[in-house]
């Protein structure tokens, strides 16, 4: 394992030299995009890999923080910043309200259940077509703030990466404190974790609250960088790409989150090359990489690499 | 009035025989290896599509039924023994990860082979619907249940008079115990995917006059199969079977008599509200975890 300071110096250096490379829009496009689902993707990587609660639901909250934010700005006229904030309040009271309940269930109980919750909010936005739209989608305001708006590619990217660098660090913080340690206890054993004293709810309901925030938060930015905002944005496709990131990149590694977002982000636009076997080629990628290296891409690489220097 | 309510519940119990028939495929599965299976309803999705596109050739019925339960089980198969078999130690996300991977893998295959368009089934005796106390029955209607009873019950009796199903039941109970014995534990994942890809293919293809068969049919199926596989509590196959039919006629009243919009989001309010009150569904075991 890397020390937090080499993480978080190497991912500075990487998304400080990256633009050199990335030459036109297309490209920056796609670093972008690959941003948000990387932040996305180490709060929900909080949940999946430190405290081993699955979530099938997670891009719900991603599209329900788009929709409070396009509907609060677009329809309501408010400035984006508070109504990302309320967007936030929102999906946290809500994912708050669901987590008690649920979080009791285990493995493919809880999978289920949150499979649920991320089908239903997705219908729900799907369907309520007076206020989201439905399927056609929103039209959504470029973001502003203090009276400066942020736009253009070059813009949104250094927010997206500067975002990102802020997650991986409160990420890597609190991994190495008492409630990370709690977090990663009650993985390992909720019984054993319970008879010491950990309060195995109250942390499972923390994280996952916390997880959905940050995905709340990304889905409003993510609105306002697009310009636009579709049900597909919080539909359950886009859950099981997230969770798929996730376990990809390596699970229980915040690296390894950012690495499975950037790579499965990348990875379909290179696939087009294939044109009609683009989701064979995807499909036989995320099933052979998984069979050979169950505990994901970068905790597989760094096994290898201790491997080596031992011997 | 009552009519009305007898046109829902016979549609809700035509499409719950097929949710019924893909939770037993979930069930046979999560017992066999405890993965739950997300390719459930490519199964489907295959025995459907090969059923409209090879009749839509000239094939006759029985025969491209045939093929497409062939291609489904030797699907299942390849799954079984090349990515469940050899990732058996993995976690629970893991494997479902795999699972969707090849469910992917499936639905990009569907699509080269078959086109992403819509193919029609014909019905197999007709569409002339049969009065039933001033309701109207498909007689497509009936062939999904006779079909889904037929396999049932013979699931029913492979799994509990035929020694191989014991063997597979044993299994599931205790994988090392059953080893001891003298059975071969290996063999009963890939047995269990052919089951389940065989269960699924057969109901797809009699289904698919109802529903249009498209690559991606298989999906909403398959997500429905497995409420239905947890509702009834996972691994009990009865269960399942029970689930899928609640399901189904839970979801026609409901599209019915509430909202036709809601229809799919129907069986996951249900399964949140069974799973709230019984965490381990409605004829779940209830365990205490050892540590």
């Amino acid at each position: 394992m890397l020390g937090r300071v080499p993480v978080l110096v190497g991912l500075a250096a990487v998304i400080a030299v990256l633009p050199l490379v990335l030459t036109n829009n297309f490209l920056l496009n796609v670093a972008i995009i690959a941003g948000f689902n990387a932040v996305v993707c180490v709060g929900l990587n909080l949940l999946i890999g430190y405290a081993g609660q699955i979530s099938l639901g997670h891009a719900a909250f991603f599209g329900l923080g788009a929709y409070v934010s396009a509907v609060l700005v677009g329809t309501h006229g408010w400035p984006p910043l508070p109504a990302l904030l309320a967007g936030a309040a929102f999906v946290g009271v809500l994912a708050f309200a669901v987590a008690k309940p649920i979080l009791r269930l285990k493995g493919h109980y809880l999978a289920m259940a949150t499979l649920g919750i991320g089908i239903i909010i997705s219908i729900v936005l799907r369907t309520e077509t007076d206020i989201t739209g439905g399927p056609d989608g929103m039209v959504v305001v470029p973001f502003e703030v203090f009276g400066i708006e942020v736009a253009g590619e070059s813009m949104w990217y250094w927010v997206v990466g500067a975002l990102l660098l802020l997650a991986v660090w409160l990420s890597l913080n609190l991994i190495e404190s008492p409630a990370g340690r709690a977090m990663r206890a009650l993985h390992g054993s909720e019984v054993a974790a319970e008879t010491l004293g950990v309060d195995t709810t109250g942390y499972k309901v923390m994280v996952f609250v916390l997880s959905a925030v940050l995905a709340s938060v990304m889905g409003s930015l993510f609105a306002h960088y697009l310009g636009f905002i579709t049900p597909s944005a919080g539909d359950f496709f886009k859950s099981i790409e997230l969770v798929t990131m996730v376990v990809f990149g390596g699970m229980a590694s915040t690296l390894g989150a950012v690495v499975g977002a950037v790579i499965l982000t990348v990875l379909p636009q290179f696939l087009t090359a294939f044109q009609d076997y683009q989701h064979m080629v995807l499909g036989a990628i995320l099933m052979f990489t998984m069979v050979f290296m169950p505990r994901g891409l970068l905790p597989t690489l760094e096994g290898l690499i201790t491997a080596r220097r031992r011997a | 009035m009552f009519a009305e309510f007898l046109q829902y519940l016979l549609s809700g119990i035509t499409i719950g025989a097929i949710y019924a028939l893909a939770g037993l495929g979930f069930s046979i599965i999560y017992n066999a290896s405890h993965v739950i299976n997300f390719a459930q309803g490519e199964f489907i999705m295959i025995g459907g599509m090969s059923a409209a596109t090879l009749t839509a050739a000239g094939v006759p019925l029985p025969l491209a039924m045939l093929f497409g339960l062939a291609a489904a089980m030797l699907g299942g198969v390849l799954i079984a023994k090349f990515t469940i078999e050899r990732a058996r130690n993995a976690s629970v996300v893991t494997l479902i990860i795999i699972t969707i991977g090849a469910s992917i893998f499936l639905r990009g295959l569907a699509e080269v082979v078959w086109g992403k368009e819509f193919h029609r089934l014909a019905a197999f005796s007709g569409d002339d619907p049969i009065a039933v106390m001033g309701a109207a029955v498909l007689p497509q209607s009936l062939w999904v249940l006779g079909v889904a009873l037929v396999l049932i019950a013979a699931t029913g009796f492979f799994f509990n008079r035929t020694l191989a199903g014991k063997a597979m039941l044993a299994t599931s109970h205790n994988r090392l115990a059953a080893q001891l014995v003298g059975i071969n534990v290996r063999g009963v994942v890939l047995v269990a995917f052919a089951l389940s890809a065989a269960l699924g293919a057969v109901g797809g293809a009699v289904v698919a006059p109802i529903t249009f068969s498209y690559t991606e049919m298989g999906i909403m199926l398959g997500l429905k199969g497995f409420t239905a596989a947890v509702l009834g509590g996972l691994g009990n196959g009865a269960g399942a079977v029970v689930g899928g039919l609640l399901v189904g006629i839970a979801e026609a009243l409901g599209a019915g008599y509430i909202s036709s919009a809601y229809k799919d989001a129907i069986a996951f309010v249900i399964i949140l509200l069974v799973l709230m009150f019984l965490p381990n569904g409605l004829f779940g075991k209830r365990g205490t975890e050892r540590v």
